[in-house]
């Protein structure tokens, strides 16, 4: 509770300019139409639920202005303020889809205004406690992603938005909701088969001609330069070989994915196999260690930093590979088809949900890989903080 | 090690060409080569078979079957020799605006990397310029970036494209926007980095001459991101040929490298698909090693070489 009875400390010029800025448009949109539709005109005092929203922001924006609160206070109460603008907003909306007057988008900008300054004071906040100090860390990129997908909502209803085009992440949810077995089937295709089995078979591979690589310097120098080249060349275009070769099924996929995984793996670990000290092997040296020894005692676990760096690239490269390796034909299931099919099909909606599956389990794997690099280089300084 | 450091030295005639870089690489592109040829006969192998048996032709001499599985027409592997001779008729000996023209494609392919290449560093420099000088940004705005490269864009790829059609906007500016979310997200970490990089000793320097944050920026901290700038444009420019490639293929695009692949694998045309893919790999190359030769430059005139 240390950090509540902090001061309110000076505020930066921006939160000066939009905290008074906010409170003006506030104000002054109180008198312009929030539905301005062809038969229907809908004033604030028509619209109770939000009035109570805009008055509470009114308020929460003049304290915060003019009065001195405190850090976590001001947080707490633009960030709740905020939100609450913002859905009564989307509520109010909802009905009328495209009518959304001056006053609606008025409000969007003060919604918006509030959830900045909400994060700027909560960026200040410098937390002692180190749970309290990761929440923080937490919520502000969190504060940013709703209010994308918050904006993104009242833009596309609000602007009447063909649903071809883009469908609001509302629907979206909603799509996800409805369709749970055939998304599910198409992430077992696509990921459990063809990316994991793919990206296992392709790291482990990397991994294991490094090590060969490492034992003759005449390859290392000899396959260094080329590994460092083929990274960069765009592998991806060998998915319609692979198709070719082994069929439709998820087989071509994960070879896509073994391709792609090879080479980073490759460069980095024969890089981390370098990075031991002179010094380091002298010591190995004197303790009369044989090459497995030093090997599986010293130089792996140095090399562990660059390894996992492979590891985290090839998570989202596997998942790339398998997602457009799906484009050169597929049986009929997998993330891909259903992206490539259900944009020819205009269900967009559907699109978007195969899309929100594959970013979520391509953060998620990501996020796994990390973990466990946490755990493995421990004592490597850019974890120990 | 120490042994070997201190028996005496033999002196091979090759000892001087294999010693650096130029004659192991040399030695391994050749093996290269030979495994794919191996590799080609092996694989064309069964398909020649089936036309010796039903062309009646028996105890074919294992030359002959060699120099057949070599010279097919649609091979399931293609020699290297016949993707060399492909790529040259279809660069040097074709008319550049001619439909079959590799470098028509290429440059096609090539313009959209370019322009999303260029809308990529922009953006990742201005983003981490506003990283760097706001807590707000770096805070909110830096994970997410991050995050944005777990999530497979590519897949998203296609729908990009029709849509952007359906609203009016085609051609260049579709594909170049797939490339420009590939391409600006190692230039805005790099940056980031890069901005940061001056010491706080020189930072202070900077304030007792009383500059401004603009001042600063453009003295002090976008003179030392040189480096670190170049250094993720050859990671992006890479990236941005991928998404130019890959934004050809879904929506059966008429012209462009990912269309002589899309087509090549419609129509089986397995030479087309390997030329059209050594293509884009010496397109990756020349474009990375063009940007190393600007970093060398660049760097020089600084007096930042190392």
């Amino acid at each position: 509770m240390m950090s509540v009875a902090q001061p309110a400390a000076p505020k930066t010029p921006v939160a000066r300019i939009l905290s008074t800025g906010a409170l003006g448009v506030a104000v002054a949109a109180s008198l312009l139409a929030v539905i301005d539709g062809e038969s229907l005109e809908l004033y604030l005092i028509d619209t109770p639920s939000l009035a109570l929203a805009v008055g509470a922001a009114i308020v929460l924006l003049a304290a915060y202005r003019f009065a001195r609160v405190g850090r976590v206070y001001a947080c707490l109460g633009l960030g709740a303020g905020s939100y609450a603008l913002a859905f009564s907003l989307i509520a109010l909306i909802t009905p009328h889809t495209g009518d959304a007057g001056a006053g609606f988008w008025a409000y969007v900008v003060v919604a918006w205004a509030m959830a900045w300054l909400c994060v700027e004071e909560m960026a200040a906040l410098e937390p002692r406690d180190p749970m309290l100090r990761r929440l923080v860390s937490l919520a502000i990129p969190l504060t940013f992603g709703i209010w994308l997908l918050i904006l993104w909502q009242v833009l596309v209803v609000g602007f009447a938005v063909p649903r071809v085009l883009l469908p609001p992440p509302s629907e979206v949810w909603l799509r996800l909701l409805a369709s749970p077995e055939v998304l599910w089937k198409d992430f077992q295709q696509t990921f459990l088969k063809g990316v994991l089995i793919g990206y296992a078979i392709g790291c482990a591979s990397g991994f294991l001609i490094a090590i060969l690589v490492d034992r003759v310097p005449f390859l290392r120098r000899g396959l260094l330069p080329i590994g460092n080249l083929v990274s960069a060349l765009p592998i991806i275009g060998v998915a319609p070989i692979m198709v070719m070769w082994f069929g439709f099924d998820w087989p071509s996929k994960a070879a896509v994915v073994i391709i792609m995984t090879f080479f980073p793996m490759l460069v980095n670990t024969v890089t981390g196999l370098a990075a031991a000290d002179r010094i380091q092997h002298d010591l190995m040296h004197t303790y009369a260690a044989d090459h497995r020894q030093t090997l599986v005692k010293m130089r792996l676990p140095m090399a562990m930093p660059f390894i996992f760096n492979a590891l985290k690239i090839n998570s989202t490269l596997a998942l790339i590979g398998a997602i457009v390796a799906e484009f050169f034909g597929t049986p009929i299931v997998g993330m891909g088809f259903r992206i490539s099919t259900e944009v020819g099909r205009m269900n967009i909606d559907m699109v978007w949900a195969s899309i929100a599956v594959a970013a979520l389990a391509g953060s998620l794997f990501y996020g796994l890989v990390a973990l466990v690099e946490r755990v493995v280089t421990f004592w490597h300084p850019s974890v120990r903080g | 090690m120490t042994s070997e450091t201190l028996s005496p030295p033999v002196r091979s005639p090759f000892a001087g060409l294999m010693s650096g870089t130029a004659g192991p690489v040399l030695v391994v592109v050749a093996a290269l080569l030979a495994v794919w040829y191996l590799a080609a006969v092996m694989l064309n192998t069964p398909f020649q078979r089936d036309i010796y048996k039903r062309g009646g032709l028996e105890d074919v001499s294992l030359v002959q079957l060699m120099t057949d599985t070599l010279a097919q027409d649609r091979p399931v592997l293609p020699s290297p020799h016949q993707v060399a001779v492909e790529i040259w008729e279809t660069t040097a000996e074709k008319k550049i605006t001619s439909k079959r023209s590799l470098v028509y494609h290429s440059s096609i392919t090539l313009s959209s990397t370019l322009l999303g290449f260029l809308m990529g560093t922009t953006l990742g420099i201005l983003l981490a310029i506003g990283i760097v000088h706001s807590r707000v940004l770096d805070k909110s705005l830096m994970p997410w970036v991050i995050a944005s490269q777990t999530i497979p864009i590519l897949a998203i790829a296609p729908m990009i494209i029709v849509v952007l059609n359906a609203i009016g906007v085609s051609g260049l500016l579709p594909k170049a926007l797939i490339s420009t979310y590939l391409s600006f997200f190692p230039v805005t970490v790099g940056m980031v980095k890069g901005l940061r990089s001056p010491e706080i000793i020189q930072l202070d320097l900077m304030k007792t001459y009383s500059a401004s944050a603009s001042q600063t920026l453009w003295k002090l901290r976008l003179p030392s991101a040189a480096p670190y700038l170049f250094a993720s444009m050859k990671v992006g420019v890479a990236a941005s040929l991928v998404g130019a490639i890959v934004g050809e293929l879904p929506t059966g695009a008429v012209a462009g490298l990912g269309a002589r692949l899309l087509a090549g694998s419609y129509y089986g045309q397995t030479v087309q698909i390997w030329s059209a893919l050594i293509v884009a790999a010496i397109l990756a190359a020349g474009l990375v090693s063009l940007i190393g030769l600007g970093e060398r430059i660049v760097l020089k005139r600084m007096g930042m070489a190392r």
